[in-house]
């Protein structure tokens, strides 16, 4: 039962994983790497880290896909300025 | 140093590396195995300190001087932060006008709020006794307050949210972290050496010394620390803009 349940939750980190990767569009890949933070808590916590798990859902899940939203955002103003002044 | 010198350095330095990594895997228990030689000593010594939540002594007691160093590592991340994106001389601050919140997203935001800060500061003050602890409630309370953007707009969280006030929490805690550290050696014991406090109670808030109290200091850090980050990049993309030769063009505020 274990063992399944670790089995389950490897593959979908190595699947979300292997999608944020993939993903070129920052924007897709920001909420892909939320996915990907969901999907390491899982992982942690079945590996009866429940400390990690909550450190990797805080971090993972919230903030960094926050901040490179607000990046994206960011540079698409600039772009938009340069666009309209040109 | 020519490339070629470079390049055999390296490779010299990775095989080492990697030939240490696996003899180091061999020595490793077992995956899954209810026996540990490092995780039975440090459950001994936390039980021996009272303190319930096992890695919250691991971090503020039998490695204290770790998580000193980690702090650091953040404070100074944000420190950086602040003075990469801060307002330079060509750029002017674009008041964002008011935006219309979809009344679902406005909802679900209200009602969520007062919920996640709570779980932040629960996770916060229960960090010796459950899962969990200043790290990563900080972090929950610091996101739950931005909830008020998603909920509101800028403004309303630029209300609640005066980065000075955070600013001076951030640099508060850290120095509290020190503090507690030195009263240690002025005490005659060592630096953060956990045994100036008496350790209570078993499973109690205040059980385990100063346990309690270093992580207390580090979720005001950490909570702190990340306002005063979110903050810097919410002014970079709401408000800050460069001064073209054209004047005012965007108003693209929220």
């Amino acid at each position: 039962m274990d063992d399944a349940l670790i089995a389950v939750a490897l593959l979908l980190v190595a699947a979300t994983a292997t999608a944020a990767v993939a993903t070129r569009d920052p924007v897709h890949q920001a909420l892909v790497l939320s996915l990907l933070g969901v999907a390491l808590a899982l992982l942690f916590t079945v590996l009866q880290a429940p400390d990690v798990a909550l450190s990797q859902l805080a971090v993972g899940s919230a903030l960094t896909p926050l901040l490179l939203l607000l990046s994206v955002r960011k540079v698409w103003r600039r772009r938009q300025r340069q666009g309209r002044t040109e | 140093m020519s490339r070629r010198v470079r390049l055999w350095i390296l490779s010299a330095g990775g095989t080492g590396l990697a030939v240490l990594l696996v003899v180091a895997c061999f020595q490793l228990p077992g995956f899954g195995g209810d026996q540990h030689p490092y995780g039975d000593r440090a459950v001994r010594e936390s039980l021996a300190r009272r303190t319930a939540n096992t890695v919250a002594s691991v971090n503020f007691d039998q490695r204290a001087f770790d998580t000193l160093g980690e702090m650091t590592i953040l404070f100074s991340a944000v420190l950086g932060t602040v003075v990469l994106l801060r307002q330079t001389r060509d750029e002017h601050r674009a008041k964002p006008a008011p935006a219309q919140v979809a009344v679902p997203v406005r909802r679900y935001a209200l009602v969520t709020l007062p919920v996640a800060l709570l779980t932040g500061l629960y996770v916060i003050a229960h960090g010796q006794l459950s899962p969990g602890g200043g790290f990563q409630g900080g972090v929950v309370a610091a996101t739950a307050l931005h909830l008020l953007y998603l909920g509101a707009d800028y403004r309303a969280l630029e209300w609640i949210r005066p980065v000075g006030l955070y600013e001076v929490g951030d640099a508060l805690s850290a120095s509290a972290y020190l503090v507690l550290g030195l009263a240690g050696v002025l005490a005659g014991t060592a630096f953060l050496a956990n045994t100036l406090l008496s350790y209570g109670t078993f499973n109690t808030l205040s059980s385990g010394g100063a346990v309690p109290l270093l992580n207390a200091a580090i979720g005001m850090e950490v909570a702190c620390a990340a306002v005063v980050l979110l903050a810097r990049f919410l002014d970079q993309a709401v408000e800050i803009e460069e001064s073209g030769k054209t004047g005012k063009t965007g108003k693209s505020g929220e």
